[in-house]
């Protein structure tokens, strides 16, 4: 296992009110993630626990281009990673940011 | 040298068939011969040095035969010439192994992939080249025509008249070239009847029949279980419907096997019907008889579809389906691999499949190291042919998008799609800056890179990140950056040069998922018309009976 922590501050606050959400499943090849409004309203954090090492340049791309891509100030990411490939990953992540930005 | 003033023999071919009819006589009850004396027959038929096509096909092959062939006496029988389609069994390199073999031109070889390699670098097999299959076929009748061809079938009758069932796939191509040109025909058939059901090889173009102690096998090689889509074939194949198929209007296609294929073929009545796109896209397929179709044509998308070769389960289905299916007046499906290939090189407007790795230019290939699967017809099918005439709606705007862009001068051009996820298994990147076929083209010293598709075929890439449309490319530079843009997080990817693919968005030549008002929450495997192999069964109304693997209830 590995552990990644990953945080960006200056972010535009993430819009919607709703708390927290889930998406996704811990298995082989998949990914698990929980997003929560717990960081200040301009700071994105994530922690990554993975199965798969060495991929961390890889991890810290996704976040850096989902950051700059979309609102995500004040959310608190938790991924528990099965070795999900990073196409999944990124919409994994976005079909959970659309979650809380709640539609 | 030899010149027409001095050649008095024009029939040679002629005699040496009847000689070699004769020399069989002794094994044969007129057509007929008795499995247990096929190796001796074999010996006493075939020539060193004669070019042979002992019948492997995508997914039929002479089985039997190939064993009894494999078990002859290299003394006898040595140095000779394969020329068939597919390399598949473990018996077509048995040959080269105990030398009876020598020289191979070939197609594809699947299954046999490491083992040719192998055979190949130890000098065991001479290669003459890797070919597509009209690219092999077309040679049988030029300067590859086979002296003696070994062919499978269902069922004969006494006379040789062949039914070959619903795979009749290379069949009449390779008997065309061998009995046509004074060579033998030798076929295995699962049974001897009175009267065959149709006759797909008339038998007067067959010389000698055996009934095979097994019948042959056929792999169910096109049957994606829609319980192994994901939610990223989803989106792949909501990006292909949207951005490709609905606004260039694509009607008569291609499809490759793929998993994320499979998902645009389950979403048409779905997805496809939510975007009014009915009747207006995929009505017209080149394409083998993929279960996962069975929900669009039930849903009245589809108005006929013409088969390389078939798909294990599905006869019943086809049988109660001739408006769509070709059959023939027994009401079995009837395949012909040439001609459909040649329908889907010339007669479709867009191919559309998955590879394995892609570079920055958009060439692919399928080759990893010490593997050779050959080309198959992906070449064919992904490849634009500059001498195309008649116009169509996609074909134009195609053209026409081509033209602006300054690349080329032809009025159309076919759209080849790559459609493929941007790693693979194992975390191995697909977009790479170098494919590895061409360190397998260095170290066997072959003149031309065993590429699959070239780049300047290919129009489209599409990964989950979204689509290239290189036809809105107009240097090399441009290209990369517009492949580099949906490369994801490859190496590749992350090279991209941000304000150029800034530019390439803003004209359309990069679309990401948003841009075509695609939501990544609605890639749910909900939309998918049928979520596993029973929900394929139910459309079918019990018609299609999926073979035991893909049962699970």
């Amino acid at each position: 296992m590995e552990t990644i922590d990953i945080s960006h501050e200056g972010l535009t606050a993430l819009p919607g009110n709703t708390p927290w959400a889930v998406v996704g499943v811990v298995a082989s090849g998949n990914l698990e993630i929980l997003l929560e409004r717990a960081s200040p309203p301009d700071t994105c954090t994530v922690r990554i626990e993975t199965s798969a090492e060495g991929f961390a340049p890889i991890w810290q791309a996704v976040i850096r281009d989902l950051v700059a891509r979309h609102a995500t100030g004040g959310l608190r990411i938790a991924i528990n990673d099965g070795g999900a490939r990073p196409d999944t990953v990124t919409l994994r992540l976005l079909q959970g940011l659309s979650m809380m930005a709640g539609a | 040298m030899e010149d027409a003033a001095t050649r008095t023999a024009w029939d040679t071919r002629r005699h040496d068939r009847s000689a070699r009819l004769e020399a069989a006589s002794r094994y044969t009850d007129g057509k007929m011969f008795a499995a247990g004396v096929a190796t001796a027959l074999l010996e006493a038929l075939i020539r060193p040095f004669d070019r042979i096509c002992v019948e492997g096909d995508n997914q039929k092959q002479a089985d039997f035969l190939a064993a009894a062939l494999a078990a002859a006496d290299p003394g006898r029988l040595h140095d000779l010439h394969v020329v068939q389609s597919g390399v598949v069994l473990p018996e077509h390199i048995d040959l080269f192994r105990r030398g009876i073999a020598k020289k191979l031109d070939f197609s594809y070889s699947g299954p046999q992939s490491g083992a040719l390699a192998r055979a190949l670098r130890s000098g065991m097999i001479e290669l003459g080249a890797i070919h597509t299959y009209l690219e092999l076929f077309g040679r049988y009748f030029i300067d590859l025509t086979p002296h003696v061809a070994i062919i499978a079938a269902v069922a004969a009758d006494r006379q040789g008249n062949l039914y070959t069932g619903a795979n009749t796939e290379d069949t009449p191509t390779i008997v065309e070239a061998t009995a046509f040109k004074h060579g033998v025909v030798i076929a295995q058939v699962n049974e001897l009847v009175d009267a065959v059901p149709r006759v797909d090889i008339p038998g007067d173009q067959v010389d000698f029949v055996t009934v095979s102690p097994k019948p042959f096998y056929v792999e169910p090689l096109f049957t994606r279980d829609p319980a192994s889509l994901t939610e990223l074939h989803v989106l792949m194949a909501m990006l292909a419907i949207k951005g490709i198929y609905a606004p260039y209007g694509i009607r008569r296609l291609n499809h490759g096997i793929g998993f994320a294929t499979a998902a645009i073929e389950l979403l048409l009545p779905t997805y496809g019907a939510s975007l009014g796109l009915r009747g207006r896209i995929a009505t017209h397929w080149a394409l083998n008889p993929h279960p996962t179709l069975i929900p669009a044509i039930e849903s009245g998308w589809v108005e006929q579809v013409h088969c390389f070769g078939s798909e294990v389960g599905m006869q019943d289905y086809i049988r109660a389906r001739p408006d769509i299916f070709f059959t023939g007046r027994d009401g079995s499906l009837r395949s012909n691999r040439a001609l459909c290939q040649v329908a889907g090189l010339y007669a479709c407007d867009l191919f559309i499949g998955a590879t394995l790795q892609i570079d920055l230019q958009g060439n692919s290939s399928t080759v990893l190291p010490d593997r050779i699967t050959g080309f198959g017809g992906a070449p064919n099918m992904g490849s634009d042919p500059h001498g195309r005439r008649p116009a169509s709606e996609p074909w134009l705007k195609a053209g026409a998008e081509a033209a602006r862009a300054g690349g080329g001068t032809a009025p159309g051009r076919k759209l080849v799609v790559q459609l493929v996820e941007t790693f693979g298994e194992k975390m191995a990147p697909v977009f790479v800056e170098r494919l590895e076929c061409h360190d397998l083209a260095d170290e066997q010293g072959w003149a031309v890179s065993p590429v699959m598709i070239r780049g300047d075929d290919v129009t489209h890439v599409v990964t989950p990140e979204g689509i290239a449309n290189l036809l809105l490319c107009a240097t090399p530079w441009e290209r990369e950056q517009a492949i580099r843009a949906v490369a994801g997080y490859t190496d590749v990817g992350r090279a991209r040069d941000e304000a150029q693919v800034a530019r390439l968005r803003a004209r359309g030549a990069v679309q990401y998922p948003s841009d075509l008002g695609i939501a990544p929450l609605a890639a749910q495997r909900q939309l998918l018309a049928a979520r596993s192999i029973r929900d394929l069964v139910r459309w079918s109304q019990g018609l299609y009976k999926p073979p035991g693997k893909f049962r699970n209830w």
